[in-house]
C-alpha cells in the first residue's frame, strides 16, 4: 500500500523525464549541449524580471483552465471544448473593451463578467448537447472549437478589423482603461493572479466541502448509481461544464487584457489544449494542477530564450511538451496508469 | 451428436458457477437446460460452445475428448449456440453475411451461395429475403438466418439461449418446428436453455435442472411442471407463524396498468397494497415483476393506466420526485446501481439525506454514519469505500442508506447471496417499518423467501400476473402452477 502511495506520487514525474531524455537527445544530434540548452531555458524563464513575470502571465491563463477542468473531469467529462471556451472568453472581453464604454471602476469587471459568460453559455451548448441530444461532448467540443476559432477570424477581418487595415491579424489595441493593470512594462497583471488564486480555492472549496462537489465526484464514478442516490445528472453536468466554461472564459479575458492587448488570431496560444495536459499529469490532483501548470509555463517560454542562444528554433519547447504529450498518452494505456490514476481520483480532493 | 459432459468445475473466486457438473445427451434429441439465475446454466453453455474454458473435466463428443479455445473451434467440431443477440453484422445484406460466416478466401460465388441459402430456407420453411439488409429483418428472423449459418457450419448440435425471448408467437412456432426437424429427423442434438417452462414441456424429450452450479435433476418431458419447479427450488420448509400488520388503508394502487418494452410487455395490472403489507412477486427472471417495480418507482413510464401513492395519481412521476414522495428503490446490482465504488460510506450518507445544505457538514456527517454504521452492523469505517466492503456488508449499507418514514419500499432480491442469520436480520429490520405504514413489496427469486416472508403473493408468467394467493394457504405447488403459466 505504501509502495503504491509512492509510485502515484512521483507517477507524474515518469513521463517528463523520459521527455526531457528524449529531447536531450534530440540536442545532441543538433550539436547542443543538453546542459547549454537546459541552462538557456533556465535562463530564459527566470533570468530577469521581465522574464519571471512572462513565465507568470503565461500560467494564469492555463492554470485558470486546469482548474477549470478538474471539475469537468471529477464529473467525469472530457471537456475538450475548453479552447473554444476561451476564445468566446477572449471576444466577449474584447467586445466589452471595443464597444462598451463603461466608467473606469466597472470596465474591466464587466469584461471579465462577460468573458465568464461568454465560456460558461459556450460549454453549455457542449453540456445540452449532452444530455438532450446523447452527443459526447468530445465530439461537439471539437466542432465548437473550430466554430470560436472561425468567429475570431471573421471579426478581426471583418467587423472589429482596424480602421487602418493593414497586415496585422488583430484588432486595434484597447484603450489602456479596458486593460488589466499590469506589473512593471511586462504581461504579467498581478489582479489576475490573485484572482487565480481564489479560483484555485473555490475549486478546492468546491470538491472538497460543498454537496455539489460530493455529487460531481458520485456522477463521474457511476452515473446510474448516482442517479439511483438522487442525483439529478442533467442539471449537475450542465452546471460541471459551465463551472468550467466560466473559469476558461475568465482565462481568455486575461489572454486579452493583459497578455496582449487586442484580440488576435489564435488568441487561445493552445492553452486549453495544454491545460487537459496539465490535468492529465498532475493525475486530476487539484493541488499539483498550479505546480505542473507552472513547469509547462516555464519551458515553454523559456524555449524562446534558447532559440537566441542557440539558434536552434524555439520549438524545442514545443517538441519537448509534445513528446511529453505522447509519452504520457503512451503510459496512461499501460495498466498500471490506469490503476494509479483510479488511486489518484480517490486521493483527489 | 452425442454429448458427454464429465464433471464440469468453473469457478469465479469463491463462486462455483459449476460444481462438479455431468450429463450425457443423445444425438435426435431435444433437451431443455432449466435453473433459476445463477444456477450455472450459461456458464455450462459458454464451456460448450467455447466461450470459455473449464477448470476441470471434460467434454466428449461422440466418445472423442474435445478441447476447443474459441467459439469457432466449438462449431469445428460441431457445436453450434445461438445466442440471445444474434452474431450477426447489421449493415449488411443477408447474403453478404452468411458469406462473411464462411472462409471462401477471395472468391465470392454469389449464385452458389444464394442456391444454398434459399434451399436451406424452404428446407426449414424460413422466408426471408437474401437482398435484405440484417438492420431491417425482426429479431426471429436473425435467429433463422444465425441457425442457417451454424447449420451450415456444420453444427450437429446446437445450443439456443432464451431462443423465443422478444419474437413473435408465429416465428416461434417456426422455430420449434425447424428444430423438430433439425434434432428429430436429421439426428442433431439441441439444447434449449430456458426460463419458460410450458415451452420446455412443448418442445423438449428430457430436461435436466441445475441448482447453484449442479445438477440436481432429471426428468422426462412432458411431466407435471410443479416436479420441475421442485427440482429447480428445492424443498420449501413450513411458513413459520407469524402476525400479520396489514392496516386497511391502500397505500399503493395500481389500475389497469401496461408497461411495455421491445422485450415484454405486462398488461392490465390491477393490484392494490394496503399500508403495513408485504407483497412477495414470484416468477422466473424476466416474466415482469422487474418492470412492475420499476413503473413502480418511477424509473420506467407505463404504457397506460394508473399509478395511485396514498391515493394521489403519480403516474407521470420521475423517479427522483418517487424518491422524494418517501417511495424507495433497493435495486440488486449493489456496486452497478446502488452503490457507488471510491465513494466512502460517509459519502453514500449524505448523498442518500433527503434534505441538504450547501456546504457539508463533515462532523454531523460522519456520525451519521456511525450510528447508521452500528445499527446496520457493517463491518467497516465511515472513510471506508463502498467497493472495500464485502457483499452482504454492501447489502446492508444498501439498507442504511434508506430513510424512514418510508410510504412505499421496492426491494429486488432483498436478501441474494447472504447467509441465513443476516436474511433474518434484514427482514427483521424491514418488518419493522410497517409500523410507519410502510407498503413492502419484493421480487426474489427464492420461492422460500417469497412463501416466508410475504402476506400476499402474485406470481409472473411471461408477462402476465396470476390471481393473489395468500402466502399462509399456499404452497409450492400452487405457486409452481402459476409459474409455469397455468391457473
Amino acid at each position: 500500500m505504501n509502495a503504491r502511495r509512492i509510485f502515484t506520487v512521483l507517477w507524474p514525474a515518469v513521463p517528463i523525464i523520459a521527455a526531457l531524455l528524449f529531447t536531450a537527445g534530440l540536442l545532441v544530434i543538433y550539436d547542443t549541449s543538453p546542459l547549454d540548452a537546459l541552462d538557456s531555458i533556465f535562463q530564459g524563464a527566470f533570468g530577469d524580471q521581465s522574464k519571471v513575470l512572462s513565465v507568470m502571465a503565461f500560467w494564469v491563463p492555463l492554470t485558470l483552465c486546469a482548474v477549470g477542468l478538474v471539475i469537468t473531469f471529477t464529473a467525469g467529462l472530457w471537456n475538450i471544448g475548453i479552447e473554444g471556451q476561451l476564445i468566446l472568453g477572449s471576444i466577449a472581453a474584447s467586445w466589452v473593451a471595443l464597444k462598451v464604454n463603461a466608467p473606469a471602476p466597472l470596465q474591466i469587471p464587466l469584461e471579465i463578467l462577460a468573458a465568464m459568460l461568454a465560456g460558461a453559455l459556450w460549454a453549455a451548448i457542449s453540456a445540452v448537447l449532452k444530455t438532450r441530444g446523447k452527443v459526447h461532448e468530445i465530439f461537439s467540443g471539437l466542432a465548437l472549437n473550430n466554430l470560436a476559432i472561425i468567429l475570431t477570424n471573421y471579426l478581426i477581418s471583418g467587423p472589429w478589423q482596424p480602421p487602418e487595415g493593414g497586415t496585422f491579424r488583430g484588432t486595434s489595441p484597447f484603450p489602456d482603461i479596458a486593460l488589466l493593470p499590469r506589473f512593471a512594462d511586462s504581461r504579467f497583471s498581478p489582479i489576475s493572479f490573485v484572482i487565480t488564486l481564489i479560483a484555485i480555492g473555490l475549486v478546492y472549496v468546491t470538491l472538497r466541502g460543498t454537496f455539489w462537489g460530493l455529487k460531481l465526484k458520485a456522477l463521474g464514478k457511476n452515473p446510474f448509481s448516482s442517479f439511483l442516490l438522487g442525483v439529478a445528472s442533467e442539471r449537475e453536468t450542465i452546471l460541471a461544464m459551465m463551472f468550467c466554461g466560466a473559469l476558461a472564459g475568465l482565462g481568455g479575458a486575461v489572454r486579452v487584457l493583459s497578455w496582449f492587448d487586442s484580440l488576435r488570431q489564435s488568441i487561445s496560444g493552445g492553452i486549453g489544449f495544454l491545460a487537459l495536459l496539465v490535468v492529465m499529469l498532475a493525475g486530476y490532483r487539484l493541488l499539483w494542477v498550479p505546480f505542473i501548470s507552472f513547469f509547462f509555463s516555464v519551458i515553454l517560454n523559456g524555449s524562446i530564450t534558447l532559440q537566441l542562444r542557440t539558434q536552434l528554433h524555439s520549438s524545442i519547447g514545443g517538441i519537448l511538451t509534445g513528446v511529453l504529450v505522447l509519452l504520457v498518452l503512451l503510459f496512461g494505456d499501460s495498466r498500471i496508469f490506469k490503476f494509479l490514476q483510479q488511486e489518484g481520483k480517490d486521493e483527489r480532493a | 451428436m452425442d454429448i458427454d459432459l464429465q464433471d464440469i468445475r468453473k469457478y469465479f473466486g469463491s463462486v462455483k458457477a459449476n460444481d462438479g457438473i455431468s450429463m450425457h445427451l443423445k444425438g435426435g434429441q431435444i433437451y431443455g437446460l432449466l435453473g433459476e439465475n445463477g444456477a450455472g446454466k450459461s456458464t455450462l453453455m459458454k464451456i460448450l460452445s467455447g466461450y470459455q474454458p473449464a477448470d476441470q473435466g471434460q467434454i466428449l463428443l461422440d466418445n472423442q475428448a474435445s478441447t476447443f479455445q474459441s467459439p469457432a473451434q466449438a462449431l469445428n467440431c460441431g457445436i453450434g449456440m445461438l445466442y440471445q443477440e444474434p452474431l450477426d453484422f447489421p449493415p449488411f445484406k443477408i447474403i453478404d453475411n452468411y458469406l462473411l460466416g464462411r472462409d471462401s478466401r477471395l472468391n465470392l460465388d454469389y449464385k452458389l451461395v444464394e442456391k444454398e441459402l434459399n434451399d436451406y430456407f424452404s428446407h426449414y420453411n424460413f422466408e426471408l429475403d437474401l437482398q435484405a439488409f440484417v438492420d431491417s429483418l425482426s429479431l426471429g428472423e436473425r435467429q433463422q438466418l444465425e441457425l442457417i449459418r451454424l447449420l451450415a457450419g456444420g453444427a450437429k448440435a446446437l445450443i439456443l439461449d432464451e431462443p423465443t425471448t422478444g419474437i413473435s408467437a408465429e416465428q416461434k412456432d417456426i422455430l420449434f418446428a425447424a428444430m423438430r426437424t433439425i434434432a428429430h429427423e436429421e439426428g442433431r442434438t439441441i439444447i434449449l436453455v430456458s426460463h419458460k417452462l410450458d415451452e420446455v414441456q412443448e418442445l423438449c424429450d428430457h430436461a435436466f435442472v441445475l441448482q447453484k452450479g449442479r445438477l440436481v435433476g432429471e426428468i422426462d418431458i412432458p411431466c407435471p411442471n410443479e416436479k420441475l419447479v421442485e427440482m429447480m427450488f428445492g424443498q420449501i420448509p413450513e411458513r413459520s407463524d407469524r402476525a400479520p400488520l396489514v392496516m386497511d388503508v391502500p397505500k399503493l394502487e395500481l389500475l389497469d396498468l401496461t408497461i411495455s418494452t421491445y422485450r415484454l410487455r405486462v398488461e392490465h395490472i390491477n393490484l392494490t397494497i394496503q399500508a403495513g403489507e408485504v407483497f412477495g412477486l414470484a416468477g422466473l427472471e424476466g416474466s415482469g415483476q422487474g418492470l412492475l417495480q420499476k413503473a413502480c418507482a418511477g424509473l420506467i413510464k407505463p404504457e397506460s393506466g394508473v399509478i395511485l401513492l396514498d391515493g394521489q395519481d403519480v403516474t407521470q412521476w420521475s423517479y427522483h420526485r418517487m424518491q422524494a414522495a418517501q417511495v424507495a428503490y433497493v435495486p440488486a446490482g449493489r456496486l452497478e446501481a446502488g452503490l457507488v465504488a471510491g465513494l466512502s460510506i460517509t459519502e453514500h450518507m449524505i448523498l442518500a439525506q433527503p434534505e441538504h445544505s450547501f456546504f457539508i457538514d463533515w462532523n454531523e456527517a460522519t456520525d451519521l454514519s456511525d450510528s447508521r454504521i452500528e445499527q446496520y452492523q457493517i463491518v467497516g469505517k465511515p472513510d471506508t469505500y463502498a467497493d472495500e466492503l464485502s457483499g452482504g456488508n454492501q447489502q446492508r449499507l444498501l439498507y442504511a442508506l434508506l430513510n424512514s418514514p418510508l410510504k412505499l419500499l421496492l426491494l429486488e432480491h432483498p436478501t441474494r447471496g447472504l447467509d441465513v442469520r443476516s436474511t433474518n436480520w434484514i427482514w427483521d429490520k424491514l418488518y419493522r417499518r410497517r409500523g410507519d405504514g410502510t407498503a413492502i413489496m419484493f421480487m426474489s427469486a427464492d420461492l422460500d423467501e417469497i412463501i416466508e416472508r410475504s402476506d400476499r403473493i402474485a406470481v409472473f408468467s411471461g408477462g402476465v400476473m396470476s390471481r393473489i394467493v395468500e402466502a399462509k394457504d399456499t404452497d409450492v405447488e400452487e405457486l409452481g402452477h402459476l409459474i409455469g403459466g397455468s391457473e
